[in-house]
């Protein structure tokens, strides 16, 4: 018997690897015209494996204090043998992550899988792709250089913002009045231990959820196979699937190689407190429309402060977009033809209003 | 309803009044200024403008029109305020002016009052002035302190509204030297203003706000204003260029300028059109301003030549580094640290062109060297990232192949998996 075989016979005697093989062979995946759209869940989670595993790596070098985090990371891309790379990497596979996960709400939403039972699914989704975006903003403060110390200081008045609690919440993420080295430590905390811990639990809530109840076939799909049976297809998840997302994942690969080759993550001018804000100062991408809309409002709407209208606009428009699939009475309904309507709405004005925002002055 | 009103209007009247009695320690105490009533209507030279005079700094410290023209402005009849018996002096002859302004601000007990650290020597500073002196001669056509101060209008100099503050100094001197007219009888230059405001030294104030830049009191002094002689020149410049001035002291150029008269600093830079110097005000190019005194041939003219190649051979030798370290930048190597090594061989560069003042090519050359060894290494920090560049790049190019074929081989264990079995329909 070869290595290979010994060492399979012997996890299989203690472990049951048999028994899993058997039940991924086992299970199926629906095969149609909208399958390539299932692919963008697992690549956000081989990009969060990235991130893990890149994080990590920037952790032996990385230092959180005011006065070292800049120069470690400037260390980590100057002197560390592929430092560069990795700090890229995990730079790029952030902001593709997020794009990832995108997609996959939105097709989610037009492909309508999240309707019963899978609401929880949904849920577990969005609070996922919340606790990205609070990755995204814990980890964009930490090589503390100018851009992302401005940036932070007016994420964290944004959320100051909100009425009652606003003070507490940009107090709390601050560790203070300003975003100062109190700051620092705080976003690295959340950064790489109450994030990671939420996410890996909420990762695994997921996936066991996909895997309870299986990949959800669009209404369409699944009139015309009720019509014509016939017409059912379905591809075992081992290894048919798996090696099709094997070559998603390569792909997503050969991406996060070519930025991090071609347009490696610029690390700036180290953050001074005490100097004026430079102009240009913006949020990432995935805030932009945001951003934008903040920008545009007003002053002042009436009596209200327009800012502050904004902020709530925003929390209320989130609250409504999660508890979308709640207001999804089934096909053909109005109730359905509203929801779809508020998912073509909120995707263009995402789309117009980020694209708006890198071309407006 | 009447009633309740009034009610009203007794309370808000008692709390006004609570309020003012509250307010009133914190204020100063305000004289009456009856001549305002008058000459706050009238047209100049009898009008003044009451609100300017409220906001000088005179009125602000709670003076009077009285406290130099005389009389009682307390009083509402004009016989009474304007009466001899009150002291009333009227219209002050020019050439009494600076007597009167004197009798406070040469005053030191008196003005500690007001400002403890004022400066309280104007008057005798005046007095040594080529305006004060010609003052004293009968010539009232001469600047006395309302000329530059303004009359009724005076504010601090460090208040933007002044006229006197930096900024409006040039200005302010350029109403009369700038008037070809007024000083056709002083046979002195008139361009002095249009030279200035082409100069270095009012970019620096005018435009970038530069406050500690010099305007025209600055070299020739403010209230003993008068031209800087040829002895004095370097020791105006050296008030704030003093490292070129004890670099100027130890050259041979010092010994040949008093020889020959020149006027140290100016000599070269000029006066009133100050130019930002460059590298070819050295050597023997057509800027150069060394080729006004020396030959071909000559010893300066040699030294000259040699410092000039010295700072063009630096500052080329800055410029490739800078070059390709933002080639590198621009490509994502990290050269932050290089970059800023580089900025040592920029102040041997700075430190080369202020040795120039020695006129002492050995002094110039020891900067251009330090700064040689620093841009040879920047040189090669910049080639080392350019190499590392290619090595990602040529890496990238090998693991997208090795990903490329991984996807083929995946693509063909897929088809070999889905290929239907001998006997099988699809």
């Amino acid at each position: 018997m070869d290595v290979l075989g010994t060492v399979r016979k012997w996890l299989d005697e203690r472990i049951g690897l048999h028994g899993l093989v058997e039940f991924m062979e086992h299970k199926k995946v629906p095969q149609h015209r909208y399958s390539h759209w299932y692919f963008f869940g697992g690549m956000t989670l081989f990009l969060f494996g990235v991130q893990v595993l890149t994080g990590i790596l920037l952790l032996l070098y990385y230092r959180p204090s005011p006065n070292e985090a800049y120069e470690s990371v400037e260390y980590i891309m100057t002197q560390v043998r592929f430092g560069w790379l990795i700090r890229s990497i995990h730079s790029w596979s952030a902001n593709l992550m997020i794009l990832t996960a995108s997609v996959h709400m939105f097709s989610v939403f037009f492909l309508k899988a999240y309707r019963k039972p899978r609401e929880l699914t949904w849920l577990s989704g969005m609070l996922l792709l919340f606790l990205l975006l609070g990755f995204g903003f814990s980890g964009y403060l930490l090589p503390w250089n100018t851009l992302s110390f401005f940036a932070t200081k007016v994420g964290t008045d944004i959320a100051g913002q909100v009425p009652v609690i606003g003070k507490w919440i940009s107090v709390f993420l601050r560790g203070g009045e300003d975003v100062t080295g109190a700051t620092l430590t705080r976003f690295f905390g959340f950064h790489v231990a109450v994030l990671p811990g939420i996410a890996t639990a909420l990762v695994a809530l997921h996936v066991l959820l996909v895997q309870r109840f299986g990949m959800s076939v669009p209404p369409s799909v699944e009139a015309e196979w009720e019509a014509r049976p016939s017409e059912r297809r379905e591809m075992r998840f081992f290894p048919n699937f798996l090696l099709r997302e094997l070559m998603a994942w390569y792909v997503a690969l050969a991406i996060l190689g070519g930025l991090a080759a071609f347009k490696p993550w610029e690390l700036g001018t180290k953050a001074d407190a005490f100097a004026s804000a430079p102009p240009g100062i913006r949020p990432e991408w995935y805030f932009m429309f945001m951003f934008q809309t903040l920008k545009m409002i007003p002053p002042k709407i009436w009596i209200f402060d327009g800012e502050l209208l904004g902020v709530l606009g925003f929390n209320a428009a989130f609250v409504v977009w999660v508890l979308l699939p709640f207001f999804d009475r089934g096909p053909g309904g109005r109730a359905q033809r509203w929801v779809t309507g508020a998912g073509v709405f909120a995707l263009g004005y995402v789309v117009v209003m980020t694209v708006y925002a890198y071309f407006a002055k | 309803m009447v009633c309740r009103g009034a009610k009203n209007a007794l309370i808000m009247v008692a709390l006004s009044c609570c309020l003012f009695l509250l307010a009133a320690p914190g204020l100063p105490a305000q004289a009456k200024n009856s001549c305002i009533n008058c000459h706050g209507l009238f047209d100049p030279p009898l009008g003044i403008n009451a609100e300017e005079f409220a906001g000088s700094i005179h009125a602000q410290k709670g003076l009077l029109c009285t406290s130099c023209h005389g009389g009682d402005s307390s009083s509402d009849d004009m016989t009474q305020a304007m009466g001899k018996a009150a002291g009333f002096r009227g219209h002050i002859e020019r050439a009494q002016i600076p007597a009167l302004c004197g009798k406070c601000h040469s005053d030191a007990a008196y003005m500690r009052g007001f400002n403890p650290s004022v400066r309280t020597d104007q008057l005798s500073q005046y007095q040594t002035s080529v305006h004060g002196k010609m003052l004293a001669k009968g010539n009232s056509h001469v600047a006395v302190c309302i000329d530059c101060h303004t009359t009724h209008n005076i504010h601090p100099p460090n208040d933007p509204r002044s006229s006197v503050y930096p900024a409006n100094v040039a200005r302010t001197c350029a109403r009369c030297h700038a008037n070809a007219e007024y000083m056709k009888d002083y046979k002195i230059p008139t361009n002095q203003f249009a030279l200035y405001s082409t100069s270095v030294h009012h970019e620096a104030l005018a435009v970038r706000g530069d406050l500690s830049a010099p305007t025209c009191s600055t070299c020739h002094g403010s209230h003993g204003a008068a031209p800087p002689g040829v002895a004095s020149v370097e020791r105006v410049c050296s008030t704030c260029h003093v490292f070129q001035q004890q670099l100027f002291d130890s050259g041979p150029h010092k010994a040949a300028f008093g020889a020959m008269g020149f006027p140290g600093c100016i000599t070269c830079h000029s006066n009133h059109a100050i130019q930002h110097p460059s590298d070819g005000s050295i050597g023997t190019g057509n800027t150069a301003f060394c080729v006004r005194c020396h030959v071909e041939g000559d010893a300066g003219y040699t030294a000259a030549a040699g410092m000039h190649a010295g700072l063009v051979k630096l500052d080329g030798e800055i410029q490739r580094s800078e070059e390709i370290l933002k080639r590198a930048q621009v490509s994502g190597v990290e050269v932050g640290q290089t970059a800023m090594a580089l900025t040592e061989a920029q102040d041997d560069l700075t430190k080369a062109r202020v040795a120039i003042h020695s006129a002492r090519p050995d002094a110039v050359d020891q900067n251009i060297q330090a700064g040689l060894k620093v841009t040879d290494k920047t040189w090669q920090a910049g080639l080392a990232a350019m190499k590392e560049l290619k090595y990602r790049r040529q890496g990238l190019v090998a693991s997208i192949v090795a990903i490329v074929l991984v996807l083929i081989a995946l693509a063909f264990l897929i088809r070999k998996i889905e290929a239907p079995k001998p006997g099988e329909t699809k």
